[in-house]
């Protein structure tokens, strides 16, 4: 019940509130011991919290080894809370990605992974697993530390889950079926799933270590070796469990690490003419770069997870309470960095002025401070570009005469914080009812009929995810089926489930992430066929 | 000894089994279609019943290529006439909205076939557009699945009743031979229909296991315009391929024909509407790769682009496709498929196998035996086996009884095979029979094969996607699984052993989409076809080729009060 309640945290304590068994939802209204800030007091942060951990792992992590980079270069990683250096990070470019696939090239064309039983490689991942949940609260904190996110969703959410993943997948790797065909003539035929090779993934800041999950899982599951390129802005967690995945006994070779930057280390990648096949997560606009790339070179398949602009539809027999909340967290969840947000609150006009007046007061009661502390639910952005592209859409948004109910500014003085903003009256044509803002803005649109609220939710070149709220059964069948969204939450939202499939549709992106769904991108399909002598039967 | 079968072997039981009565005929026709089927596929065989008539009172002057380089006699008239050279928009044919046209050749000859509407851009949009419209508002994804399934096997029944035209009409705009195009081809074609017929009402979705309370699936969609570009050397298959799988899965299509071949798929797809097929869910547009198929990987409101063709064109189009609208894509490419065969093979079946591997259809096939690696043991007398059997290969018009051979498709293609075979003499490979033009017409080439062909020759790397044979020795498996695998394409293998331990070890170790193992291109429509490596995306065919036209979405509700998790 205990690993139930806390591996729930992450997404389903936040959407049931009456079967909550929420530890941080509890937590964030009624345990507040006085030194939580509301945004609404805007007062200035106190000293930041320091971490109870110690940053172990600066270097690249090729052929089993933590090495420099070949140009000797360092990068900054930065305290999003106060933009300050937490560490000097190795800087992978060209040749670094030149000598972690070769790593990897030779660890599958020679090494014991791929020609270990399924079994081993299985025992492998559920020690590490073992590992991660050994060393949760470490974890927990270099992840805050390095993204800024809240420690207890972290700690009680996202490692949890991260742990999770990988004993899903650890039982994956003996499950890989083939398929005994049938034919039409005297011929046995049969399909083998084999590992694809050398799998180059690139993975962003909002989520590093469920990404890492959501990529390494499957890829070694299968049997595949790997080049791994984080995002800049947060490599620190990755280095860390990469070296317990080492401890649990994976061989040299078949995870390596390179940190640096898309431009260099990450078209690197793309482009590189020994990668068999390239996963990315991150903006529609670099996954278009990644897939050129890919095809230029070598055509390596190409599994995308790009961005989102997803409705959260909130019909008139919904109960406004439960939807306020879940449409609120929907949004705000991580900052609003989730390319999943449900940023396009669409609320039916007879329950819209309640709606409005209850997400106001949600958001204001919305406690933003050092994601360290107890009870806080909102942190800083990630970074200095990113907190002011925010907030270039919250001015967008007034200037284009939406209705600021509150927010729209920074909060503290300090770092990348930002007050969680409500816009109402939003319309269709605006920017911010269009691009992905990734941050804490919420844009609530008022519709009337279902075919309008369907038409205008399809009305964009994403299809990531949509949230319908309603208690009509025909109502959610009905959406449930128009909407063109890779994901359907009904009266729930960012439920992660390990065996849930997560893509887009659209400029979303291409292919399927977790559940069986994952596996087919770390395979490739041979079919065998031979000839049968006077065979009993066809 | 069923599996392997003297192609002009069986073509003489054809002739002899004419005098026979009509029931062991048949049973002739049966047992003849099931031996040929490593050729092809044996999938035909109930249709066999009915081209029995084609083959009375056909002339008998075949051609070997070897006997006699003479002109040609006069090419047999094609018992067709073309009815359809117009686009196939929103249900009806139409011409180009520039006006223009352009010819489609008969390879025989060089000379005019007939004037087909020639789409642009405009076109593209105009076909797009009533494909968008047929999928956004139109019955077809609306209608019940068993309803879609209805429309195929109608379909395939048409095809079948028209299968004389249609396989005159491929013969004509192709070269391919009537025998091959009639007994294998489009009895396929059939095949392929009534199997995806057959999984239109068996498109499953699962339900999910949650870690809570919340009820989970996956819906598996059409997912949306599907626009697919086929090339002309099995202009109908790799339809069937295509426009099956869609059409299955509720997708409608914007099909792009080759320029080479646009005629059978005109005729096919009219029939389609007779069976019922509601305008707008299967559009034709006939052209040119840099005008109307780029134009359909850019669109943006096109969701999915299939191609086969070309590796370099398939990185265009999957380029056009990422700067456009990041349409997911699927392609099947070239291949420099190895053959290899070991040293306890039989001999005499490795060589009429290697033979038909790399011969066949005029060695236009994306998975051609295009590198016959032999075991040095046996090499000596597998060659001279090789050069006799490619001597007696029958070239000539391809209306013509018991012609292997026909021409090449065009003169561009037959420019750049007689390029590949001089720069195979030039390196030292040893030609050991062929090398020029067969006649003085068309695009004819004789049987040619090398020996003593080495690695880094051109003709060793390349595909060359003509009947050119290039046989080149081993000594170690473990030799000829590093050779076979130093290629940038893994399109398909094949592998000719008695031995359990080496057809095991070669069948893991090569990195090939498909592995035939004493036997070739059989091509059952449940066999999953699709490349490793720059041999393609994706797999068609199978239960694994419905994949490419499905929107997977999961489908999460939150449950009160359940009664189990």
């Amino acid at each position: 019940m205990a690993a139930r309640r806390i591996s729930g945290v992450l997404h389903r304590s936040f959407s049931i509130r009456p079967l909550s068994s929420s530890i941080v939802s509890r937590g964030k209204t009624s345990n507040l011991d006085g030194k939580l800030r509301r945004f609404g007091t805007a007062a200035v942060l106190e000293e930041p919290i320091t971490p109870s951990v110690r940053v172990n792992y600066t270097q690249l992590l090729i052929d089993g080894k933590f090495v420099d980079s070949a140009s000797g270069k360092t990068f900054p990683t930065l305290d999003p809370r106060t933009g300050e250096v937490i560490a000097h990070i190795a800087e992978g470019d060209a040749e670094d990605i030149n000598r972690a696939v070769s790593a990897a090239r030779k660890a599958f064309d020679e090494g014991p992974w791929p020609k270990m039983t399924a079994y081993e490689r299985s025992c492998i991942l559920l020690r590490f697993a073992d590992l991660i949940e050994k060393h949760n609260d470490d974890i927990a904190a270099l992840e805050t530390w390095d993204n800024g996110k809240t420690y207890e969703q972290a700690a009680k959410g996202e490692i949890p889950m991260l742990t999770r993943l990988f004993r899903y997948y650890a039982g994956w790797a003996d499950k890989i079926h083939g398929l005994t065909v049938p034919a039409d003539g005297p011929y046995h035929v049969q399909t083998l799933h084999e590992p694809i090779g050398v799998c180059g993934q690139i993975i962003p800041w909002n989520f590093p270590l469920l990404m890492f999950a959501w990529k390494v899982g499957p890829a070694l599951a299968c049997g595949n070796t790997i080049v791994l390129k984080t995002a800049e802005q947060t490599p620190l967690t990755a280095l860390y469990v990469a070296q317990l995945l080492l401890e649990a006994g994976l061989p040299p070779g078949v995870l390596n690490i390179v940190s640096g930057f898309g431009p260099t280390a990450g078209a690197a990648l793309a482009s590189h003419m020994d990668v068999d096949k390239i996963a990315f997560t991150g903006s529609t606009e670099t996954g278009k770069i990644v897939q050129e790339l890919a095809a230029k070179s070598n055509l390596k398949p190409c599994t995308l997870e790009l961005g989102g602009k997803s409705p959260f539809i909130i019909c008139e027999d919904a109960d406004i309470d439960e939807a306020v909340e879940l449409a609120h967290f929907a949004l705000f969840f991580n900052q609003g960095q989730c390319c999943c947000a449900g940023s396009r609150t669409f609320v039916h006009e007879r329950v819209y002025d309640e709606f409005i007046e209850k997400s106001r007061a949600r958001a204001q009661s919305r406690t933003v401070g050092d994601p360290f502390q107890q009870g806080i639910e909102q942190g800083p952005q990630i970074d200095s570009e990113q907190f002011q592209k925010i907030l270039r859409y919250i001015k967008s948004g007034v200037e284009s005469n939406a209705t600021l109910e509150c927010g729209g500014d920074r909060f503290g003085s300090k770092g990348f914080y930002i007050q969680p903003t409500v816009f109402s009256n939003v319309k269709d044509d605006m920017l911010i009812a269009q691009d992905e803002i990734f941050g804490p803005v919420q844009s609530i649109l008022k519709f009337k009929e279902t075919d309008d609220v369907i038409r205008r939710a399809n009305a964009t070149r994403y299809g990531l995810a949509a949230g319908v709220f309603t208690k009509n059964i025909d109502t959610a069948n009905r959406l449930t089926r128009a909407l063109r969204a890779g994901t359907i939450w009904v009266n729930c939202f960012d439920v992660f489930d390990a065996a849930i499939p997560f893509g887009g549709y659209k400029m979303s992106g291409i292919g399927r992430e977790k559940g069986v769904y994952s596996l087919n991108n770390y395979l490739q399909v041979k079919a065998v066929v031979t000839a049968l002598k006077n065979p009993a039967w066809l | 000894m069923l599996a392997v079968e003297d192609f002009s072997r069986a073509a003489t039981r054809r002739k002899n089994s004419r005098n026979l009565g009509l029931t062991s005929l048949i049973s002739q026709e049966i047992m003849a279609a099931r031996r040929m089927s490593s050729l092809l596929s044996s999938s035909y065989a109930p249709a066999l019943l009915r081209s029995l008539d084609r083959y009375s009172g056909r002339g008998t002057g075949i051609t070997r290529f070897s006997t006699t380089a003479a002109a040609l006699e006069e090419p047999i008239v094609p018992p067709v006439t073309v009815e359809y050279n117009k686009l196939l928009i929103n249900g009806q044919f139409v011409d180009a909205a520039s006006g223009k046209t352009f010819p489609t050749l008969d390879p025989r000859t060089g000379e005019l076939i007939t004037h087909v509407a020639e789409g642009d851009i405009e076109d593209v949009n105009r076909a797009v557009s009533a494909a968008r419209k047929a999928f956004d508002e139109g019955p077809w994804p609306r209608m019940t699945a068993y309803e879609r399934s209805r429309i195929l096997y109608r379909f395939a029944d048409l095809v079948e009743k028209h299968a004389d035209e249609i396989t005159a009409l491929e013969v004509w705009d192709n070269g391919k031979p009537y025998d091959q195009a009639a007994r294998h081809e489009i009895p396929l074609f059939i095949r392929l229909f009534r199997y995806y017929a057959g999984w239109a009402d068996k498109i499953h979705g699962l339900t999910i296991q949650a870690d809570g309370p919340y009820h989970v699936q996956t819906l598996h969609e059409p997912i949306g315009v599907a626009a697919q570009i086929i090339p002309w050397n099995f202009p109908l298959l790799i339809y069937a391929w295509k426009v099956g799988a869609a059409l299955a899965c509720g997708n409608t299509i914007v099909l792009k024909t080759a320029e080479q071949t646009p005629l059978s798929a005109l005729y096919v797809s009219n029939l389609f509407h007779e069976a019922g097929l509601p305008p707008g869910v299967l559009n034709i547009v006939s052209g040119f790769g840099p005008s109307a198929g780029a134009a359909l990987a850019s669109h943006m409101e096109v969701d999915k682009l299939a191609f086969t063709g070309s590796t370099a064109t398939g990185q265009i189009v999957l380029g056009l496709a990422a700067k456009s609208n990041l349409k997911p894509v699927t392609l099947e490419l070239g291949g420099k498929s190895p053959f290899i065969v070991c040293e306890d093979a039989n001999v005499d079946e490795a060589v009429e196998l290697a033979h038909n591997a790399l011969f066949y259809n005029q060695g236009q096939c994306c998975c051609a035996g295009s590198r016959t690696y032999v075991h040095e043991h046996v090499y000596d007398e597998f060659v001279e086996k090789a050069k006799t059997r490619a001597l007696q290969r029958v070239v000539g018009d391809p209306f013509k009884e018991g012609v292997e051979q026909g021409p090449q498709i065009d003169s561009q293609q037959f420019k750049k095979i007689l390029k590949y075979i001089r720069s195979g003499v030039e390196n030292g490979a040893t030609l050991e029979t062929g090398g020029e033009r067969f006649g003085s017409e068309g695009y004819y080439v004789q049987p040619t094969v090398f020996s003593n062909v080495q690695d880094n020759m051109l003709i060793a790397k390349d595909e060359i996607f003509g009947p050119v044979q290039s046989i080149l020795k081993f000594k170690e498996i473990d030799e000829v699984i590093r050779r076979s695998n130093a290629s940038q394409f893994g399109l398909a293998a094949g592998v000719f052993t008695q031995n359990l331990d080496t057809a095991n070890t070669l069948t893991r170790a090569l990195k090939a989409g498909t592995v035939w193992i004493n036997c070739f291109d059989v091509f059952d429509a449940a066999i999953p076809i699709g490349g490793y490596k720059m041999s393609g995306h994706g797999r068609e065919k199978g239960v694994y080729g419905l994949n490419s036209y499905l929107q997977v979405k999961a489908v999460v509700t939150h449950l009160k009060n359940p009664a189990w998790l």
